[in-house]
């Protein structure tokens, strides 16, 4: 199988290869083309963002203004801090000048004259090995004003590299403008959209690193080919990651619609002494899990996974055998996005604290059956009442976990429930708060 | 007084014609001003918002949002060890605890000779790799106990 975004090709990384393997001849012939018909062939390959939503990437760009009275940027987003996700490192590192032509193309289809390349904090080498790329890239005309001398042609933009500090929600579109504005990374309210109203109040369009390094191959070899690849409703191939009790974790690039047993038993080694899964994540630790025994028949695709009640995400596939201790994993995942959420809405601020609470208690053995009803309905009530996809993100695996593990939970908390506490306050309100008289 | 170095000054000027506005270089201009200073004093927010045209407080806004701007100074190595789930199913707490017990300091704690600190963190992109630390910028990853001990051991010995 032909690999699209990780070609194993020796030293892919450096320039001269990738020149010699008709790399930046993609950019030339989009140049060769009006900006609307390569949003066509992007919207006609299917191709589909690579960062959670799977949203339709042609159809976002379309979303762009065509005038160009305001200045319009792209951001490529690569924070990629979802737990179990790590394949953004792996193109910054073995094929980053195929995303920084892929990054050309879309600011060419979009009309931007200015690309920010969103990375965290933490991957100060995969920074280095990106601007090493970019500096290239640079220095051949490929990138910047003397693109016009290069290439023949009167567009030209930037690429400039945007360094996280820490911030899982930074990775939230409207919450990595912000952060590239300079402020808090808090998400905004939408509408408006960043097509509408993005960086600075200009035209924004925010696509993922993998999604982005697609686009050159689209151009190169027709949409035709590329709708062509894995399941037509989500074509393409897929990186993904897998990790936890595998016996050989990594990142695997595979047609969407791959058998998830395949990939966990033909790709990455099965399970270390051969124990039985109990669960599996499948697209990053805030989608829904499903159990060991459901996994027989599951394709990796949004549409699939969908199906079977998990979404793709990121593609991160999170594997935990037999003998792992749920309680902890969701207790770990859920401290997590307490950690993480960025405290402006406060069903999601409150309620994943309230939420680690809970969990904390069942994992300490002080649990009781009620819990679990209580854990599901404060995930409910974050749930679609904040700003952005967090709320869901901590709730998801929460509801999930439970209502499909509940035995598995049950035999968890077996006491039933005695609050004291609860009991107190009841008494306090007859006696010492009367309830006013409202007849008077 | 705090005051940026001609060099980094430098730096941060070439950081301007990124943006249109001076505002998004703070994030590049904390980074610089934590590397010169050892961390995020009063002194470098106020510099840094003189420098950018904005108030201390937005500054203080971004430090305090940011995981990776510390407002104490950390020690000469800073010890990250992730503990999130994927590097938690390979022995991440493990490695926490033999960490912890080494340095004999808990999260967020500095060494009494300063050249030690450690902090448990979120999911650093290495669960391929697991389980992983940090030392300062460097990932070190498929670790097990003994080189856990040896990173340690190359440290202490490191000047």
């Amino acid at each position: 199988m032909e690999k699209i975004v990780l070609p194993e090709i020796e030293n892919f990384h450096q320039i001269d290869v990738y020149i010699e393997n008709d790399g930046y001849k993609s950019v030339k012939k989009a140049f060769g083309q009006s900006r609307d018909d390569i949003i066509d062939q992007v919207k006609r390959s299917g191709l589909r963002g690579r960062g959670g939503a799977a949203f339709s990437a042609g159809l976002k760009w379309s979303f762009m203004p065509k005038t160009d009275d305001k200045p319009k940027y792209l951001c490529v987003n690569g924070d990629e801090s979802e737990p179990g996700s790590f394949k953004d490192r792996q193109i910054f590192e073995f094929n980053p000048h195929q995303m920084i032509e892929g990054t050309l193309i879309t600011c060419y289809a979009i009309g931007a004259k200015t690309a920010y390349v969103y990375i965290r904090g933490e991957y100060h080498k995969w920074i280095k090995l990106l601007q090493k790329a970019l500096d290239d890239a640079y220095d051949k005309g490929f990138v910047g004003e003397k693109m016009k001398e290069t290439f023949g042609t009167d567009f030209y933009c930037d690429i400039y590299i945007h360094k996280g500090a820490g911030a899982y929600i930074c990775g939230e579109e409207s919450s990595l403008m912000n952060s590239i504005e300079g402020q808090r990374g808090y998400p905004r309210v939408k509408p408006p959209f960043p097509a509408q109203n993005g960086l600075w109040g200009n035209p924004t369009t925010i696509n993922n690193v993998e999604t982005i390094t697609n686009v050159p191959k689209i151009i190169e070899k027709g949409w035709e080919w590329f709708a062509g690849i894995g399941e037509p409703k989500h074509p393409g191939t897929i990186l993904f990651g897998v990790s936890g009790h595998v016996n050989k974790p990594g990142v695997y690039e595979l047609p969407s619609g791959t058998l998830l047993t395949d990939i966990i038993y033909k790709y990455a080694g099965g399970v270390p002494g051969d124990k039985k899964i109990l669960c599996v994540i499948p697209g990053g630790s805030s989608m829904p899990p499903l159990r060991g025994e459901k996994l027989e028949g599951v394709k990796m695709d949004a549409e699939s996974l969908r199906e079977v009640g998990s979404a793709i995400g990121t593609g991160g596939i999170m594997v935990m055998d037999e003998d792992t201790d749920l309680v902890k994993v969701l207790a770990r995942i859920t401290h997590f996005y307490h950690h993480e959420s960025c405290g402006q809405c406060t069903p999601c601020r409150e309620g994943t604290g309230w939420m680690e609470k809970v969990i904390k208690r069942i994992l300490r053995g002080e649990g009781s059956t009620s819990d679990l009803d209580l854990l599901i309905s404060i995930a409910t009530n974050i749930e679609g009442n904040t700003v952005c996809a967090l709320g869901e993100a901590a709730a998801w695996p929460v509801r999930f976990m439970i209502t499909r593990f509940r035995d598995y939970f049950e035999e968890r908390v077996s006491k039933q429930i005695n609050l004291p506490v609860m009991n107190k306050v009841h008494s306090m309100r007859n006696t010492a708060f009367p309830v006013a008289d409202i007849t008077k | 007084m705090f005051k940026f170095s001609e060099e980094n000054l430098e730096k941060i000027k070439q950081e301007f014609k990124k943006y249109p506005v001076k505002k998004p270089v703070v994030m590049k201009a904390l980074y610089i001003g934590q590397e010169q200073n050892g961390y995020i004093s009063g002194e470098v927010i106020q510099e840094v918002a003189a420098l950018l045209e904005i108030t201390p407080e937005e500054v203080l806004g971004v430090v305090t949002f940011y995981t990776m701007y510390h407002q104490k100074p950390m020690g000469k190595f800073h010890v990250q060890v992730c503990t999130n789930v994927s590097c938690m199913l390979r022995g991440g707490y493990e490695i926490w605890d033999q960490v912890k017990e080494r340095l004999g300091i808990d999260n967020m704690e500095v060494t009494d000779d300063s050249r030690f600190s450690l902090e448990e963190v979120e999911c650093m992109g290495s669960c391929g790799t697991a389980p992983m630390i940090a030392v300062n910028e460097d990932y070190y990853e498929n670790l097990s106990k003994e080189k856990v001990e040896e990173i340690l051991d190359s440290l202490k010995n490191t000047n």
